[in-house]
């Protein structure tokens, strides 16, 4: 090999260019194979639901539906939300009060993805061993806040973005 | 690809072969030196293709008659069993076909692990037979999701959060995967659409996976290097393939028993109630053939460990062929290995069990000490058994064993010199 071969010249220039515009083409042609499997409008069209909690009592919960995911809505009795606020921070695998899961003033409602933070199946009411719920799963524990205590689940159950429309009915969304 | 010079008879056939040597390669294929001592346990590989041809046939009348929508899925899925002539029989083959398709799998792998068939210089037959076996559990899985019951809508949101474990981008991961909020009708469609596709993938590397197992050809009981063809070998056709059909019609028998007497036995019943996002099983548990990976998954308290454990008890099989410092291949020469060898295969089985139970109590004890002894098999075990160990006198060639009736150890290989 000569010299002047190894020198940076024209044609390095001119290999280096096509590269570089095939791999954006290439890219531009790959993008919309990928996203088009993210969720599309219709999905996305979904994202809010009203509910009406008029007829749940103190104590109770219901379920509803949104996004294909259910939302607990849980009106908690006066001893329940006590009971939420008196654990201690560092009993918590993820620290979060009991006050920053609930809106102001509305504190006996708890709003919240039912779906285990570990690797999403429902988790049933009233039961484990922290008062709360309970994932059949793999079994993690939920307390009366919905918060972690005990299991593979890293962080506590999410809760969704939600407001009162009036006093009886709750915008999920 | 052919050992020999190939000359079709017809002129038609020569013209032919000129253009496209496929009778080349067929007369390879029949002619395919193989030794002469390979015992029942080679025969699955024929096994195994049966498997992937009868799913594919199956799969693809299966898909005349299936509807792949959230709300129909389930009810065309009873079409199927109910009103489609012979759809039941079809069904119910596709179903515990995937089951036999594992079991056979399992037999081939632990057979390569008994007799050392991924070290070299078959480290890439092993690696493209690993291929197929991941690209199989995603077949499987997918199919599973299909009938839309109960265990496939919950099983479905199980895999699929385990991607929702990788740090920062695992949310975006699985909403993508879904093309909703949740397992749903998108994710039906596309799983639909992947699993017709893989078994096509899976087909092309059977034959990448042939073609380089025709390179060194077999790897044999004994294990030692064979000169092909010589007195140590016999041609594939007939020797092979009457021994391969024989064992196909074995296979089939244990296969229709559980087709046409017990077709439900290794599936769930949860899986006849139709999907519903609200109420998850209270026994969620996957199909038998993913039992010990379950396990390993459910032995680590932590989300993101349990899964990086998982994928790595199917990873680490990659890096087998180095992890293994023995320079004898078959464990029947190895006395120590071999008993490592079915200690692990206890542990596979007791993972498996585990797996199914509960995990709580002495049951999370026990798979936690199997997930233990899995990887300390492969990390620990195999490389240190293999500097160590001294293994039996390895005989010069099959011929040896095989006419006078055992090693004679004056024409035995001391075992430090090179085989």
């Amino acid at each position: 090999m000569s010299k002047e071969e190894k020198k940076v010249n024209r044609r390095d220039f001119l290999f280096t260019a096509s590269y570089t515009i095939g791999a954006v083409g290439l890219g531009a042609v790959v993008w919309p194979l990928v996203h088009q499997m993210n969720p599309d409008k219709a999905q996305q069209a979904l994202a809010t639901t009203e509910v009406d909690v008029s007829q749940v009592e103190p104590g109770n919960s219901i379920t509803v539906l949104w996004r294909g995911k259910p939302v607990f809505l849980k009106r908690r009795t006066q001893e329940e939300i006590a009971e939420a606020r008196a654990v201690s921070m560092s009993d918590l695998p993820d620290p979060q009060k009991d006050e920053d899961r609930v809106k102001d003033g509305k504190d006996e409602w708890l709003v919240m993805l039912g779906v285990c933070t570990h690797l999403g199946c429902v988790p049933l009411k009233d039961k484990g061993d922290y008062n709360g719920w309970f994932c059949p799963c793999h079994g993690s524990h939920y307390d009366v806040s919905g918060r972690i205590r005990k299991g593979p689940a890293p962080t506590n159950m999410e809760v969704p973005k939600y407001e009162f429309v009036d006093n009886n009915t709750i915008k999920i969304g | 690809m052919s050992d020999h010079d190939y000359t079709p008879k017809s002129k038609a056939g020569k013209w032919f072969n000129d253009r496209l040597p496929l009778l080349t390669l067929g007369a390879h294929l029949t002619d395919y030196p193989t030794p002469k001592n390979l015992n029942y346990w080679w025969t699955f590989g024929g096994i195994l293709t049966f498997c992937l041809l009868t799913q594919i046939i199956t799969g693809i009348v299966l898909a005349m008659h299936y509807v792949a929508h959230a709300d129909l899925a389930f009810a065309s899925v009873e079409h199927i069993m109910r009103d489609v002539n012979y759809g039941w029989l079809i069904r119910y083959i596709h179903s515990n076909g995937a089951s036999m398709f594992f079991l056979a799998v399992y037999i081939h792998i632990f057979r390569s692990l008994f007799y050392g068939s991924y070290k070299s210089p078959r480290e890439v037959i092993w690696i493209i037979g690993l291929l197929i076996y991941l690209l199989m559990m995603a077949a499987a899985f997918m199919g599973y999701v299909l009938p839309w019951g109960q265990m496939s809508f919950w099983g479905a949101t199980v895999i699929t959060n385990l991607f929702s474990a990788i740090p920062l981008v695992g949310e975006s991961i699985t909403t993508w995967l879904w093309g909703a909020y949740s397992v749903d009708n998108p994710t039906l469609n596309r799983f639909f659409s992947l699993h017709y596709l893989i078994p096509f993938l899976i087909l092309g590397l059977v034959v990448l996976h042939i073609w380089a197992l025709h390179v060194p050809g077999n790897n044999n009981p004994v294990g030692i290097d064979i000169k092909k063809p010589s007195k140590d070998t016999v041609p594939f056709h007939p020797y092979i393939t009457i021994k391969d059909t024989f064992a196909l019609l074995m296979f089939m028998i244990v296969f229709a028993g559980f087709v046409f007497f017990s077709p439900n036995v290794l599936g769930h019943s949860d899986n006849y109630i139709p999907a519903n996002p609200l109420v998850t099983p209270a026994h969620i548990v996957p199909e038998w053939y993913l039992l010990p990976f379950y396990a390993i998954l459910r032995s680590v308290p932590d989300k993101l460990g349990g899964v990086i454990l998982m994928f790595g008890a199917i990873f680490i099989l990659f890096v087998l062929p180095w992890l293994d410092t023995s320079k004898v291949r078959s464990a029947v020469f190895r006395p120590i290995y071999r008993q490592f060898y079915w200690i692990f295969v206890l542990d596979v089985l007791m993972l498996g069990y585990m797996g199914a139970m509960p995990a709580e109590g002495i049951y999370l004890v026990l798979a936690r000490v199997g997930t233990i002894y899995y990887f300390a098999h492969f990390i620990i075990v195999m490389p240190v058994v293999g500097l160590l160990e001294k293994t039996d006198p390895i005989p010069m060639s099959i011929s040896e064993p095989v006419l006078t009736g055992g090693a004679d150890p004056a024409l035995a290989r001391k075992d430090n010199e090179k085989i």
